[in-house]
């Protein structure tokens, strides 16, 4: 007994070490990086007021913003909607990979390696990213856009997808093998209906995630909401370019309270 | 015929682990079997390698006179339908309904098409609903299984099963998540299955007295290997110290004396 507290005693002791530690490091670590980028906290800090009075006198959406609104909702639509097909295909595509690369329902170990590593590649490299290399094949065009959101969607949505479907299939799918099953019923009639929910979840938060991101895509590719913002921005119209961000922002919020009532529908 | 042979089965996993050693097994249509044993002795191993969910490294399966060792897509899913299986978690789709669980027992018997979209027919419905009723489920027919007790999931689990029209009922510890009333009801409808349907029944138990109590035959099983074989009246309390390898006084039944 006395060993044990003595025992319980060093773990904590050990712990406080640890943390104390970890601190330590963070200090450090905030210092070195100001110093060698030469950021001034204070001067970063004292900043922030003029920043915050010049934002809001320069981009608070004048008459003439309001003119521009029903074009720029238009193009907002138009964004939203590339967004959810987007999601959507991706999500399809993604749930089957996702069979192929999850523990319980893989066809061969091999091939759920290769669509780990390929899952993995999509996502890691951001969308962005993947639209500045796609704009080489396709040019400044919606398809850019496109593609590079899928790919990226595709990569995360399948990896959530595999732990999704590892988590929550492996009683089911034994119970309906040993009932003579084969692996579609399986799939279709056991793992589907078990993850469709987490399934939806994702689906939708990765709905507003691609919102915003089309916006940033759209800058580069010269398409949808993103193209909008730019043109103004560029013109200095920062009042009608502010309406287009603040548009954005009371859209992605709607989806939000949106698929927060869906989720509860379905959970 | 017996309905069930295994003949010097052997699994050893991953090449190591040895669970199941040189065991022979002979079932005959209608018995009442269970299978005792410590944890890790290869009961479920042994149960799992008669339909197939675990293969037998060496050997030979005989289910219903044929010899299942080896067989592969259509023809196992054909032959798993002749076994129904009832786990110690029920195993269900707990998103889908008391109803949709219950049909799922046809699908062996189905194409894949109109399996994996539930398109069943009016009489394989109409047995469901037989079986939900003879189960005492009929009011939970339509309600989703998480709503569930443990009881009444582990029932729906047995109609699942009787939806197979199986010659074998296959129960991983079916008992062992529930509590002593609702284990009751379950044994007890499993012995009603055996009797009035003429169904074989092949358990795994963890609670000896209730193996007695239920069961016409007994197999003790011991780190692989079979060390008892015979009827439930004659296996008295030296040959179950030998099966848990324990000594007098060390298991939990002795506490009833
Ligand atoms: N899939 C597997 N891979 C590797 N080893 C396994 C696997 N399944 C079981 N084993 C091993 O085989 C042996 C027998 O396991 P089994 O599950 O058949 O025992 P059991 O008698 O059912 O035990 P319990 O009463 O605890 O359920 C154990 O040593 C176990 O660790
Ligand atoms: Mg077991």
């Amino acid at each position: 007994m006395e060993k044990r507290r003595a025992n319980e005693i060093q773990i904590f002791k050990k712990r406080k070490l640890v943390f104390t530690a970890a601190a330590a490091a963070v200090i450090l670590l905030f210092w070195t990086a100001s110093f060698v980028t030469q950021y001034d906290t204070l001067l970063g800090l004292s900043s922030f007021p003029r920043a915050f009075a010049w934002i809001i006198k320069s981009m608070v959406p004048n008459a003439k913003a309001i003119e521009r609104l029903p074009n720029i909702l238009k193009k907002l639509a138009e964004t939203a909607l590339l967004s959810v097909a987007v999601t959507v295909c991706s999500a399809i595509c993604a749930f089957f990979f996702a069979l192929l690369g999850s523990k319980t329902t893989k066809a061969n170990p091999l091939l759920a390696r290769v669509v780990r590593i390929v899952a993995a590649f999509f996502r890691n490299v951001p969308d962005v990213v993947w639209a500045m290399l796609l704009m080489f094949s396709f040019g400044q065009n919606v398809l850019t856009g496109f593609f590079a959101m899928f790919l990226t969607t595709f990569g995360l949505l399948t990896r959530t997808f595999i732990e999704t479907i590892d988590e929550v299939s492996n009683d089911c799918v034994e119970a309906l093998d040993a009932a003579g099953a084969n692996y579609m019923q399986t799939v279709f009639q056991g793992i589907l209906p078990s993850s469709i929910a987490e399934v939806i979840t994702w689906v939708l938060f990765m709905i507003e995630t691609n919102i915003r991101s089309s916006t940033l895509i759209g800058i580069l590719t010269g398409t949808g909401i993103g193209y909008l913002f730019d043109l103004y921005y560029k013109r200095l119209d920062y009042p009608s370019a502010s309406l287009v961000v603040l548009s954005i922002v009371v859209l992605v919020i709607l989806l939000e309270i949106i698929s927060g009532g869906i989720r509860k529908v379905i959970l | 015929m017996p309905v069930l042979e295994l003949r010097n089965v052997s699994k050893t996993y991953n090449n190591t682990t040895r669970a199941l050693h040189d065991v022979s097994v002979t079932v005959e249509e209608g018995e009442f079997v269970s299978i005792i044993g410590p944890s890790g002795a290869g009961k479920s191993t042994l149960l799992r390698s008669v339909n197939r969910l675990v293969d037998a490294t060496r050997g030979v399966v005989i289910l219903d006179g044929q010899d299942i060792t080896r067989v592969r897509g259509k023809e196992l899913r054909r032959v798993r339908t002749k076994t129904g299986m009832i786990f110690q978690h029920y195993n269900l789709v707990n998103r889908l309904s008391v109803m949709e669980n219950v049909l799922h027992g046809r699908l062996g018997h189905k194409s894949t098409f109109s399996g994996a979209l539930g398109l069943y027919t009016e009489r394989e419905k109409e047995q469901a609903f037989f079986i939900l009723e003879r189960l005492g489920l009929t009011e939970q027919a339509y309600k989703r299984c998480d709503e569930l007790s443990g009881g009444q999931k582990q029932r729906v689990g047995i109609a699942r099963a009787l939806m197979q029209e199986p010659k074998l009922i296959l129960c991983d510890e079916p008992i062992a998540s529930l509590d002593p009333n609702a284990s009751k009801i379950i044994m007890d409808y499993l012995r009603d299955i055996n009797k009035t349907m003429k169904i074989t029944c092949l358990l795994n138990l963890h609670q000896v007295d209730v193996a007695i109590k239920y069961s016409e035959r007994i197999i003790g099983l011991t780190a692989g290997r079979v060390t008892y074989d015979g009827p439930a009246q004659k296996l008295d309390k030296k040959t179950i110290y030998e099966i848990y390898q324990s000594n007098e006084g060390e298991l939990i039944t002795d506490m009833k004396e």
